[in-house]
């Protein structure tokens, strides 16, 4: 099985004819992804060549669902374009829209988020400002690297990309059903308790990692969240304790406002509801193997 | 960003809030001809982005052009939480009759905006919300429907205003929806909003803190930045394009990707508790796809932080291949021996991922002497803390 995206999935890719977007295209087709089409109306009709594989141009997202069947979509639009193709997206309710683009205003990310609720929330976005979803041997929907590991049992689900790559290389011998990186931006589409619910519920996962860090208080209700619905073992890290207040942290989300969104508070509501946290990346991978070998 | 006080009146004043007239100085001798303008009378304000500069004396009435000299004389150069005082506003007095509280704020738990409202303004709004929460009206706002009038007088309503201003603090509320959306704010508050004793609604103080992601759209926040007060590192490393916090540690830390390096500070951290408490010098992220100029560009920044005592690079290549990484320290190294720079911390090596292999045999071939690989991040801290140490 796996969450949000499997073998089935039939990806487009809008702003494939991009730089970004080219480059992407060719690692996702490279790992075994279904590309079906890429979005650009101003080069509809055309195709883009990559090492042998002809992927269509479609002139919006509605057209190359009719088209293609495609079930989600990867957005590498530029940040000007980026709550324009979201609603693009919205309007042809595609299953899933990956948001990879950063510095996304946040008034855009509103906007679409609002957007999308009015519309009656028939497209799951994920980000922005994220690395995507893989389903390892499955789909990969965004820039994480195929090749750090495979298909195993364990659900990841991470604010950060980079954290995403160490955790799967961690533990990269027993694999992953699926790793989202959901973004750390301040409003995002997916968050850790939807991950959490897709991952409790799904039957090829046995023990999920969820990755926080400072800003806002997403981890502190994934706590709330694990206690009540939660049966699987849960394992978390949470970036960020040497973060002084009042400074963005590189993700536009990752800011200590005076008391508010700490590390250690997040640390502690997470191990009040049961969550094993480990103090360094390593020492959460650690935790993981103990836990899935009980 | 955060903006000044009157960094945030001026946006007000551009959207039509009702504000008093003033003006911002940096020398005591402009008071006199500022005040006369204001009429002979002036409030000298201290321009500090942190609260309670009330108490602390960053706030005086002057009763003449004089007195507004000698007040400003005395704000200007105070300390106030840490933050010295570089500039006064010089601001008309108002005759208070009433103080009360109105802020538009990104909600980020429901993922959409908030306002909130209090005729109990004029204290810290957080005191009223922990001790008073029936007297702070919270709002939530759709990000797509707005504030209109009909919006502004359900706020209004919510938190009590007296009817005889209700309809001016509605009117006050939707142009100070515009400050909101036009400037891509994530925070507008009036602390107060005023009735005066003729029954105007007017600004008093503001603060407003704008999204630095929307600067693509924003072109004149570029020059609301306090470049002053910048960290000096920070500057040079914002002006080269690098994502960088200085720190008051001795471990100087790159990495790649936002997560990774709060990471690498953390565990830097936990190992410099067993080794004479050294912490990290920075956070230093040089992004997804940082090529061999970038990475020499960032450890330029970390080498020339005199509290750095010894450099940690942590990579795992996802996009970032690990060959590119090695081949900008190495190049950096020489870069920086060639400006004739003393190049004499030694820097720790971590690279996983992405050719990672073909990255450590480019430092093994490089074999600088101040270079030192390590294959694990825990590992790679613990050294990097104990060369800190020393």
């Amino acid at each position: 099985m796996a969450i949000f995206l499997t073998k089935e999935s039939k990806v487009i890719v809008q702003g494939m004819t991009g730089s970004e977007g080219q480059k992407h295209t060719r690692r996702m087709l490279a790992s075994g992804t279904n590309i079906v089409g890429g979005v650009n109306p101003r080069k509809a009709g055309t195709t883009v060549d990559f090492d042998g594989t002809e992927i269509p141009v479609f002139g919006g997202v509605k057209e190359a669902m009719e088209a293609t069947g495609a079930d989600v979509t990867v957005i590498f639009v530029p940040e000007k374009f980026t709550k324009a193709a979201v609603i693009e997206a919205i309007d042809a309710e595609i299953g899933l829209a990956v948001v990879i683009t950063e510095g996304v205003a946040v008034h855009d990310t509103a906007a679409f988020w609002a957007y999308a609720g009015k519309k009656g929330n028939r497209t799951r976005i994920i980000g922005p400002n994220c690395p995507g979803l893989i389903s390892p041997g499955q789909s990969n929907a965004g820039i994480i690297p195929a090749d750090i590991t495979k298909s195993g049992r364990i659900g990841l689900v991470s604010k950060s990309g980079t954290l995403t790559y160490q955790m799967m290389y961690e533990l990269r011998d027993l694999g992953f059903s699926s790793c989202v990186g959901i973004g750390g931006d301040p409003i995002i589409g997916t968050t850790h308790i939807d991950a959490l619910k897709a991952f409790q519920d799904d039957p090829d996962t046995d023990l999920i990692v969820m990755i926080g860090e400072i800003g806002g208080d997403a981890e502190e209700r994934a706590a709330d969240f694990i206690k009540a619905n939660v049966t699987k073992p849960v394992v978390g890290y949470v970036a960020g304790f040497t973060a002084p207040e009042g400074k963005t942290m590189g993700h536009a989300g990752a800011i200590v406002s005076g008391s508010s969104g700490t590390a250690q508070a997040k640390k502690e509501a997470l191990e009040a509801a049961g969550v094993k946290v480990g103090k360094t990346p390593s020492e959460t991978a650690r935790l993981a193997r103990e836990l899935l070998a009980a | 960003m955060d903006l000044f006080e009157y960094q945030a009146r001026d946006l007000f004043a551009k959207h039509d809030v009702p504000v008093l007239a003033g003006e911002v100085i940096d020398t005591p001798e402009a008071a006199r001809e500022v005040t006369e303008r204001l009429g002979g009378r002036a409030v000298v304000k201290a321009q500090v982005k942190t609260g309670g500069r009330g108490k602390a004396g960053g706030v005086k009435l002057a009763s003449d052009p004089d007195d507004a000299v000698e007040k400003a004389r005395a704000i200007l150069g105070m300390d106030i939480k840490g933050h010295t005082v570089h500039k006064v506003m010089l601001a008309q007095t108002a005759d208070i009759a009433e103080e009360y509280y109105v802020s538009f704020l990104l909600d980020r738990t429901n993922r959409t905006f908030l306002a909130m409202a209090s005729v109990e303004g004029g204290v810290d709004i957080e005191e009223v919300a922990a001790t008073k929460p029936e007297a702070l009206a919270k709002i939530p706002v759709d990000a797509i429907d707005g504030v209109g009038i009909e919006k502004a007088r359900e706020i209004v309503a919510a938190a009590n205003f007296p009817a005889e201003v209700a309809e001016q603090v509605a009117e006050a509320l939707v142009k100070l929806w515009d400050v909101f959306i036009k400037e891509d704010a994530l925070l507008v508050e009036v602390n107060p909003l005023v009735k005066t004793g003729e029954g105007r609604i007017i600004a008093l103080d503001g603060k407003v803190s704008l999204d630095a992601n929307a600067e693509f759209r924003q072109p004149d926040h570029a020059a609301l930045e306090d470049k002053a007060a910048a960290d000096p590192l920070e500057a040079a490393a914002k002006a080269k394009g690098l994502n960088y916090v200085k720190l008051d540690g001795e471990v100087g830390i790159i990495g790649n990707g936002a997560g990774l390096v709060m990471s690498t500070l953390d565990v830097v951290a936990y190992a410099g508790e067993s080794r004479g408490g050294v912490k990290p010098a920075n956070f230093l992220d040089i992004g997804g796809g940082a090529s061999a100029e970038v990475m020499a560009n960032g450890l330029e920044i970390i080498l020339g932080d005199p509290a750095v005592k010894s450099v940690f690079v942590n990579v795992f290549g996802g996009i970032t291949a690990c060959d590119a990484v090695a081949n900008g320290i190495v190049q950096a190294l020489e870069l920086l021996s060639s400006r004739g720079e003393t190049v004499d911390k030694p820097l720790v090596v971590r690279l996983d991922g992405n050719n990672a292999e073909l990255g450590r045999k480019i430092l093994s071939d490089a074999d600088h002497p101040l270079v030192e690989q390590v294959d694990t991040m825990d590992g790679a801290a613990a050294r990097a803390a104990e060369l800190a140490a020393k």
